[in-house]
């Protein structure tokens, strides 16, 4: 067991790398020469041949990498093109509001997937199954970002209930009351849909399976009250669930660009579409990095946990 | 074919229960199984017309209708839905939006369609090499592809083109390389399971060449799965393409896509709420139907991913 963890966080550093690999390609696959990237574009020559000389732009690409790498490692991911300021400055208070947003959207599509899962595996084949077999693949289909102005203008342009965008009053500072809470409703809902969709999708599967093993078919001769049985499916369901909750919670964080555009919340996927509307490549590569390391600790962290939580699971 | 089959196949009063007829007719293929399959699935069936329906009206529409999808009439800016010689009104520069929505539809689904089927294309013959050969091409391609998989889909899609910049040619690119690696690792997991089989070995014992066992033994028996699979990526795509176009990054104004179509109608959201949201509509449908035909046929090849 405690060899298995280890290797699986000694796995964990090659895609580490890899990852970073791939960041730091970003500006070099942007068109141009990559100085462009960090350089304003009406910097002096003199400036522009010693940022290259700084940022190691004369050296070969491996000795680039590792010189951007220490940097990194030393938590400097470069400064934005258009306010000058260090790009973990201004990543800070996005990753938080991220956070918020995604833990809550998480929160009601496991809650709603698991509920509609089990549900539905309970009345296999029935109507009820397959209203929310139905509903799951909605889910799955919306185009997240149109769910979010079909919202808006059910609950804000007709009802008039509810705000279309923003973060609320007080700038970056948040509190858990209604006046902040209430801009935080329709985001988190539409982006709940796909966890919603696919969680349901997955639970039903879990559980039908479940149910049809031997085990199950014994308590039920024993004469096991459904509630009790229920409890035994729930335990075996659980592992695999939470894999798949762990990981949604990781595309939710990185793919909330597009959610946080159509509400303008002050998030990750907020600055980074500024940063690409901008052009401003170190903005984007230093989010995109911090998004993806996040996703690679989750997806450590909820493997660790699914070990811990299912001991059959030895994998080679 | 015997004759038998042949016989009952013209004649279609002999095959008794369809259900029936699959169990005993041994001699019938696994692809009639499927066909057959296919076609008792009603929903699928719906969908299918549903998609074939749009895509008709996606390249034909445009040829009948009167209207010019770029001239736009100033005075005659977001006109509500079934104004007069305007069907489903107009946006916000006075085009006609059936028009545009059609024209739209062009390059929407270009975007969404493509980078699956040339990610299916490489993807594919990466997996199968990987997963035939074993050993350390295998470890290599699949360590590539398990860093690519770090990166949740929508985040490296927009890494890529926010890189790369806008452009059609920038949204296939970034989008086939999204889908490379998941279908790499369906189409490495099959055929790994498949090369241990024993008709595999005896072709090996026989003296076959690797070419001719891929060829011969290995495709036909995987190329399903990773079809099936690739199927359901359609819809993701389809997504993810007018989301990029969403954000700027895919075609430019004044092209009609659907995914800019409704970044641009988002001014209007206030005075024509139901014009607004109607690309995103077009995008939705296209979606839900390919997710339900990739579904319905999963279930008639009886793949388990």
């Amino acid at each position: 067991m405690i060899f298995y963890l280890l290797r699986r966080i000694l796995y964990t550093i090659p895609i580490a790398l890899g990852v970073s690999l791939i960041c730091f390609m970003l500006v070099h696959i942007a068109p141009g020469d990559p100085i462009n990237a960090i350089a304003p574009p009406d910097a002096p020559l003199d400036v522009v041949a010693q940022l290259k000389h700084e940022y190691g732009l004369d050296k070969p690409l491996p000795v680039q990498f590792s010189i951007w790498l220490i940097h990194v490692a030393q938590g400097d991911l470069g400064h934005s093109l258009v306010t000058g300021r260090s790009v973990w400055e201004e990543l800070k208070d996005a990753i938080g509001n991220t956070l918020r947003l995604s833990l809550v959207a998480a929160t009601i599509g496991f809650f709603l997937g698991s509920v509609f899962g089990a549900t539905a595996a309970a009345f296999r084949g029935t109507w009820i199954d397959r209203t929310l077999v139905a509903l799951a693949v909605t889910g799955v289909s919306l185009p997240h970002y149109w769910l979010g102005m079909v919202l808006v203008v059910i609950f804000a342009v007709l009802l008039n209930i509810l705000p279309a965008m923003g973060a609320g009053p007080g700038g970056m500072a948040w509190i858990w009351d209604w006046e902040h809470m209430q801009f935080l409703i329709l985001p988190a809902v539409t982006l709940s849909a796909i966890p919603m969709g696919i969680i349901t999708r997955t639970v039903r599967g879990i559980v039908v399976e479940v149910l049809n093993q031997d085990f199950v078919t014994t308590l039920r001769g024993k004469g096991l009250l459904k509630s009790h049985i229920f409890t035994h499916v729930l335990k075996n369901v659980a592992p695999s669930a939470s894999a798949v909750m762990g990981l949604q919670l990781g595309y939710l964080m990185g793919g909330s660009i597009l959610v946080e555009t159509v509400f303008s919340w002050p998030g990750t996927g907020l600055l980074l579409n500024n940063a690409i509307f901008q052009r401003d490549i170190p903005m984007l590569q230093g989010t995109i990095l911090v998004l993806a390391m996040l996703f690679v600790s989750l997806n450590l962290i909820v493997d660790l946990i699914q070990t811990t939580l299912d001991p059959r699971i030895k994998r080679s | 074919m015997n004759d038998a089959t042949t016989q009952r196949l013209d004649n279609p009063n002999e095959s008794a229960p369809v259900n029936k007829a699959i169990s005993t007719n041994k001699s019938r293929g696994y692809w009639q199984g499927v066909a057959l399959r296919l076609s008792r699935d009603k929903t699928t069936i719906v969908f299918c017309v549903i998609l074939f329906l749009m895509l008709l009206a996606i390249l034909f529409g445009p040829l009948l209708s009167s209207h010019d999808p770029f001239e736009g009439d100033m005075m005659g800016r977001l006109k509500p839905i079934g104004f007069e010689g305007y069907v489903l009104g107009t946006d916000e520069l006075g085009r006609d939006m059936l028009t545009r929505l059609l024209y739209g539809g062009r390059i929407s689904w270009f975007l969404g369609i493509t980078p699956v089927v040339v990610a299916f294309s490489i993807g594919g013959l990466l997996g199968v090499i990987a997963g035939f050969e074993g050993g350390w091409i295998n470890t290599m391609i699949m360590r590539i592809t398990d860093v690519f998989f770090a990166f949740p889909s929508v985040l490296l899609a927009v890494a890529i083109s926010g890189a790369l910049g806008g452009g059609v040619f920038n949204v296939i690119l970034s989008l086939t390389l999204v889908f490379i690696p998941p279908i790499i690792r369906v189409a490495e997991a099959v055929t790994t399971s498949v090369r241990e089989l024993d008709y595999v070995e005896a072709a090996r014992a026989s003296g076959a060449s690797n070419f001719i066992i891929i060829r011969e033994h290995v495709l036909p028996n995987v190329l399903g799965p990773i079809f099936v699979y690739a199927t359901s990526l359609v819809s993701v795509s389809m997504i993810l393409a007018a989301g990029l176009s969403f954000l700027g990054l895919g075609t430019k104004p004044p092209d009609a896509e659907w995914g800019l179509m409704l970044n641009t109608l988002r001014t209007a959201i206030y005075t024509q709420p139901l014009i607004t949201i109607l690309p995103g509509f077009c995008i939705f449908m296209t979606s839900i139907c390919f997710n339900m035909v990739s579904d319905g046929l999963r279930s008639a090849m009886d793949v388990r991913t």
